[in-house]
């Protein structure tokens, strides 16, 4: 008969050549089942003397007791290792790319827009839409430009067929004459109580249009008007919330401006707003470079403190309030942000180029 | 407005560098947009005379000349230059000049030593002529250097004016500004007054006062119109961008840059009668100048004799009464023409003249009589001739009213401290009649000035001569009340960023489209019209996003994209009877977005498919999430007929969705369909704020119910029924299958709805599920036919 220290050590030996649970399981029946090899030896001590069957008995359970630690110890490597299996086999190839849609894309100068919305938003303009096809009054004559006047052909129009004094706008400014008289509108019982008219402090953005075309010129573009009408705004202060606005636009503290002598006929004292050149002025002076056609200076929007008859004519006290207005082109702005160099690419839906501003 | 430095410089009594001119001028609002030399920097060039020519021996092309240039002795200089001749005079550079790009030594050329170079116009920079030997006048002093010969040491400028700023149309008046702005004493002219020598004149008579405030003229006779224009005129019209054309017509031009003064030198002989100014009348003609012949608006002013109308009032001369060289007697013309009766004529007739450019904004009035006697002047100086008396019809002038000007309103303003004795300082240096009355200034503006009516106009010219740089640049203190923030609101921007991450790119489509696109995608055979398009295929304003995305989609197609995702948000074009703010034009802002091509861009993960209707639809219920939105089947001319749908919202037809007609697809070359909808914005506008519901702590029951319906029943319309029928418990009921095929009739479809069903105070019991079911299954029974598939 096979003495209990071999087949102890062919057990253990034999558990540890299993891979699998299953096979465990067989051995172990096969040592430990009801006919198992070990408890076939638990039977035999019936037939011992009570001294050997005690110490035989305890002998048996010691073997047993070591079988049924290895085998749950290999049970516990067992799982361990069908864990990594499975762990490896379900390992990704992490650099293949993500799955399902994309993101788009705002267009570049929706960028500028919200830009531009945002900067003057947190200093109190609140924004202002209007009618593309305007009333010749209210883009011109409302704005002290008379017919026949000289300065109407600074615009070159597009004019609606079959509608005498109709017209594609050709400046965000005749939003400024619908707020001003709708703002008068509903103030009118305050003002004739006497008491001051809450300030007008809007950005007008918006499409408008030109008949031109070439790389500097769409015959549709954007501007954005700005407009602050109170009892205390002044030429200084529109020197001030313009030049704030520049700097923050192009993030360049440093930036420098520009105040020219101009003519609109819906300012006075008109000015334009050169600001120091993005490509080759970081603070410390211009250097001159193409873009500023090595002046230093870009021509970036026209301005001025509104005119008396404007303000007049939409009904607002032109003595007791002043404004500045303003009116830039976010077009150039965008071009000048991101370095573009042709307009028309703005306007042509080609996706290659639009899809760069994300 | 172009003119030569030297010019101004006449009317300056001290020396200003170009530089500092042109800045003064551009920072004072007279923007200097070019400032050039009139020849580029060379040295060493001298008038020279060609004595005698001989052949080169060693080359066919060259000639050996000898040249007098002023030195002791005569030069011996290779010139290639085919018009070199004996006894022309020509610009010579010698040894140890500087040229453009080049220096002058003593060399050999072709074994022939030669001691200089002469030069062409295009060596010397002065133009692209590089036919030959720049030729000089035979009278060129030899030896003179070329530079004080032709005066080249000069410089051009062009300035861009304002419309405001008419006063500055001439060089006097410029050199008035720049006076004003340096402190440069002014050089007035030298009054001038010919002699008079005969009595003839030419009767007047003015008929329209409201278009010819004044009438100044002269008859000068014995006038020699052959004679050449010397030499210092036509140059320095050249370099103010006028070309010579003969003695009188260079005069005339002259006088109007100088002074700003636009005048006109009649053939006097050709003069029937008299002159009649007056109003056009109906059917009249006049051939003018330029050789074209209008017909006369009655609002447009003429200049009559007995033989018609001879020109167009302060715009352009007819070719009745112009001068030739066979001319003898002239009668010179300057006149006062009101700028409203002058005002968009030209542009009308599409051509502008320097006069009527001058006219419109505005001419000096006092300036006749000495317009007449400077040109009159200048013809006897070049052409010779006997001045006749002054003939001056003064009728109606503009009045200059005084304005007052108060020092605390300019102060105000401009936001700057401007003492009174600051505002005295800069209105004395304009020139202008000042007088006190009280704290106020009274300014009486000049008859030069047309921009100069008001108190804000003044005090436009305070802060130009202050310097605009030198007002402070100070951000406003005012209140700051905070602004509104409507949370109820789809505002533009949230709108976008959704479509944005869902894969959308933003597009700026041109709102001028073609007609045709017009026709084919809406249907709109009376589209908004330009009557001046820039271009045919921009004729009309689009009355929908649709074919301006469509067209975006061809055009990338083109370009080999093979899938594009794009939207827009605009403005559309209708005519509309009940339009406003702008009456007769329905204007609404839209969005619309277009899906063309695979529904994800091609990927290792996910199997390709062509986007369709519902994946549109998805994106379109996302944008607008939470609204409970209904579609129905719907027409519309872009959109294929059976996969079209209207949207609607609380009962609101706001918009679109569907794929494109393939008609379509196949007339514009898109290869597949794209699919779109479009929205119309202010019917979108208003949301809603979350209101917060309880969350059921009891478990919800699902209960999925299949019905098999006949085909045509829209799955929408069953849910209603659905939904009309559940009691409260029913708390989510969609649909999750459709299915039509074996085991159902031919006919009929099966939808499976899921119902889920909680209560937030207990929980429910089997036969409350049952009996809700049961009535919903009944209510589709009654109203559909339905069956319950089981």
């Amino acid at each position: 008969m096979q003495d209990l220290d071999s087949i102890v050590s062919q057990a253990l030996s034999e558990f540890d050549s299993i891979h699998e649970a299953a096979h465990l399981e067989q051995a172990k029946a096969r040592y430990l089942g009801k006919s198992g090899v070990v408890t076939e030896r638990l039977k035999t001590l019936g037939g011992l003397p009570p001294d050997a069957r005690k110490e035989a008995g305890a002998l048996i359970n010691q073997a047993k007791q070591r079988l049924e630690q290895a085998l749950e110890a290999r049970r516990a490597a067992l799982k361990q290792a069908a864990l990594e299996a499975k762990l490896r086999e379900e390992a990704l190839d992490v650099t293949l790319p993500g799955r399902g849609l994309g993101l788009g894309g705002l267009h570049p100068v929706t960028r500028t827009l919200d830009r531009i919305e945002a900067i003057f938003r947190s200093t109190g303009f609140e924004v202002a839409d209007g009618p593309e096809i305007e009333t010749d009054f209210h883009n011109f004559t409302a704005l002290n430009t008379p017919e026949n006047h000289p300065a109407r052909s600074m615009h070159d129009t597009f004019y609606i067929e079959g509608n005498a004094g109709v017209l594609l706008r050709t400046h965000t400014s005749p939003i400024q004459v619908r707020y001003m008289q709708a703002h008068v509108a509903r103030h009118r019982a305050q003002m004739d109580a006497g008491q001051t008219m809450p300030a007008i402090k809007i950005i007008a953005p918006g499409r408008v249009y030109r008949v031109d075309s070439d790389a500097t010129h769409s015959p549709m573009f954007h501007q954005v008007e700005g407009l602050w009408i109170a009892e205390d705004v002044s030429f200084a202060g529109l020197k001030g919330v313009f030049t704030d606005f520049l700097r923050q636009f192009f993030e360049k503290p440093n930036m420098r401006t520009r105040f020219r002598p101009s003519f609109f006929p819906f300012t006075e004292p008109s000015a334009e707003i050169d600001m120091s050149c993005v490509f080759c002025d970081d603070g410390d002076g211009p250097k001159g470079c193409r873009v500023c056609s090595h002046t230093g200076w870009l021509e970036i929007a026209g301005s001025g403190m509104v005119h008396p008859n404007v303000l007049a004519h939409c009904g607002i006290d032109a003595e007791r309030y002043i404004g500045f207005a303003f009116g830039m082109g976010p077009d150039r702005l965008t071009m000048l942000r991101y370095g573009v160099n042709d307009l028309r690419l703005f306007f042509d839906g080609d996706l290659r180029f639009l899809s760069q501003f994300r | 407005m172009q003119f030569p430095l030297s010019w101004l410089a006449e009317f300056l009594s001290g020396p200003i560098a170009a530089d500092r001119l042109a800045h003064e001028l551009t920072m004072a609002g007279l923007e200097v947009e070019a400032l050039a030399p009139v020849a580029p920097p060379f040295s060493g060039i001298v008038v020279a005379q060609v004595d005698a020519v001989e052949a080169h021996p060693g080359a066919d092309k060259l000639r050996v000349c000898r040249v007098s240039a002023g030195g002791a002795e005569a030069l011996q200089i290779v010139c290639g230059a085919p018009n070199v001749a004996p006894g022309m005079k020509v610009p010579c550079a010698l040894v140890g000049a500087r040229l453009p790009g080049l220096d002058i030594k003593a060399a050999k050329l072709r074994g022939v030593d030669s001691y200089g170079m002469l030069c062409s116009a295009r060596e010397l920079g002065l133009s692209q002529d590089h036919g030959g030997l720049l030729a000089l006048p035979a009278d060129a002093p030899v030896g003179e250097d070329i530079r004080r010969y032709l005066a080249l040491d000069d410089q051009i400028f062009t300035i861009k004016l304002t419309p405001n700023r008419a006063d500055c149309l001439g060089v006097a008046g410029i050199a008035r500004e720049v006076a004003a702005l340096t402190g440069i004493a002014l050089v007035p002219p030298r009054p001038y007054a010919a002699p008079v020598t005969h009595a003839a004149s030419v009767p007047v008579r003015i008929d329209a006062p409201d278009l010819c405030g004044r009438f100044t003229g002269r008859i000068v006779r014995g006038v020699n119109a052959r004679v050449p224009t010397p030499d210092w005129m036509v140059r320095r019209l050249e370099r103010s961008g006028q070309r010579s054309i003969s003695a009188l017509v260079d005069i005339s031009n002259y006088v109007m840059l100088e002074m700003n003064r636009p005048n006109h030198v009649f053939d006097a002989d050709k003069i029937r009668e008299g002159l009649e100014v007056r109003w056009a009348r109906p059917g009249e003609q006049l051939l003018l100048l330029n050789g074209q012949t209008i017909d006369l608006a009655p609002d447009v002013g003429v200049i009559v004799d007995a033989g018609g109308v001879e020109s167009m009032a302060g715009i352009m001369g007819g070719e009745s009464t112009s001068c030739t060289p066979d001319t003898t007697r002239v009668y010179v013309e300057a006149a006062f023409w009101w700028p409203d009766a002058i005002q968009g004529r030209a542009r009308r007739y599409s051509f502008v003249s320097e006069a009527s450019h001058r006219f419109e904004r505005g001419v000096d009035f006092e300036d006749t009589v000495a317009g007449v006697e400077r040109v009159t002047q200048l013809i006897l100086e070049i052409c010779g001739g006997e001045a006749g008396p002054i003939d001056d019809h003064v009728l109606n002038l503009p009045s200059r009213a005084p304005i007052t000007l108060r020092p605390a309103r300019a102060r105000r303003v401009l936001g700057i401290d401007l003492s009174d004795a600051d505002i005295a300082g800069l209105l004395g240096r304009l020139g202008l009649p000042v007088a006190r009355a009280d704290d106020a200034f009274v300014v009486t503006p000049p008859s030069y000035r047309f921009d100069l009516a008001l108190e804000i106009d003044l005090i436009e010219e305070l802060a130009r001569l202050y310097g605009y740089d030198n007002i402070p640049a100070a951000v406003p203190r005012a209140p700051q009340p905070m602004l509104p923030l409507p949370e109820a609101r789809r505002g533009d921007a949230r709108l976008k960023q959704i479509l944005v991450g869902r894969d959308y790119q933003e597009v700026i489509n041109y709102a001028f489209i073609e007609r045709d696109w017009e026709a084919d995608f809406c249907a709109n055979t009376t589209p908004v019209t330009l009557a001046n398009p820039i271009a045919s295929q921009m004729a009309v304003m689009r009355s929908s996003l649709i074919p301006c995305l469509v067209a975006t989609v061809a055009a990338n197609r083109k370009r080999h994209l093979e899938r594009v995702r794009v939207f827009e948000m605009g403005r559309c074009f209708k005519l509309d009877t009940n339009g406003v703010p702008v009456a007769g034009f329905d204007q609404p802002r839209r969005i619309a977005a277009l899906a063309w091509g695979s529904q994800a861009a091609e990927q290792w993960g996910e199997a390709a498919r062509k986007v369709d209707f519902f994946d549109l639809k998805g994106d379109l219920e996302a944008l607008l999430a939470p609204a409970r939105l209904s579609f129905e089947r719907t027409t519309h001319p872009a959109l294929h007929p059976g996969r079209a749908a209207s949207v609607q919202l609380d009962g609101r037809r706001i918009g679109l969705l569907g794929e494109i007609h393939p008609q379509w697809v196949q007339k514009y070359d898109l290869g597949s369909a794209p699919v779109v909808f479009e929205l119309d914005l202010d019917l979108i506008a208003a949301s809603t704020v979350p209101a917060y519901r309880e969350v059921s702590r009891f478990p919800a029951v699902r209960r999925d119910i299949a019905l098999v319906v006949a085909l045509e029943v829209p799955a929408a319309t069953l849910q209603d029924c659905l939904r009309r029928a559940a009691p409260a418990i029913v708390a989510e009921l969609e649909v999750f299958d459709q299915y039509h095929g074996a085991g159902i009739p031919q006919d009929r479809k099966s939808l499976a709805f899921r119902v889920v069903m909680q209560d937030t105070e207990r929980t429910l019991e089997d036969k409350e599920a049952d009996a809700a079911v049961a009535a919903m299954v009944r209510a589709a029974e009654q109203q559909f036919a339905a069956k319950l598939r089981v």
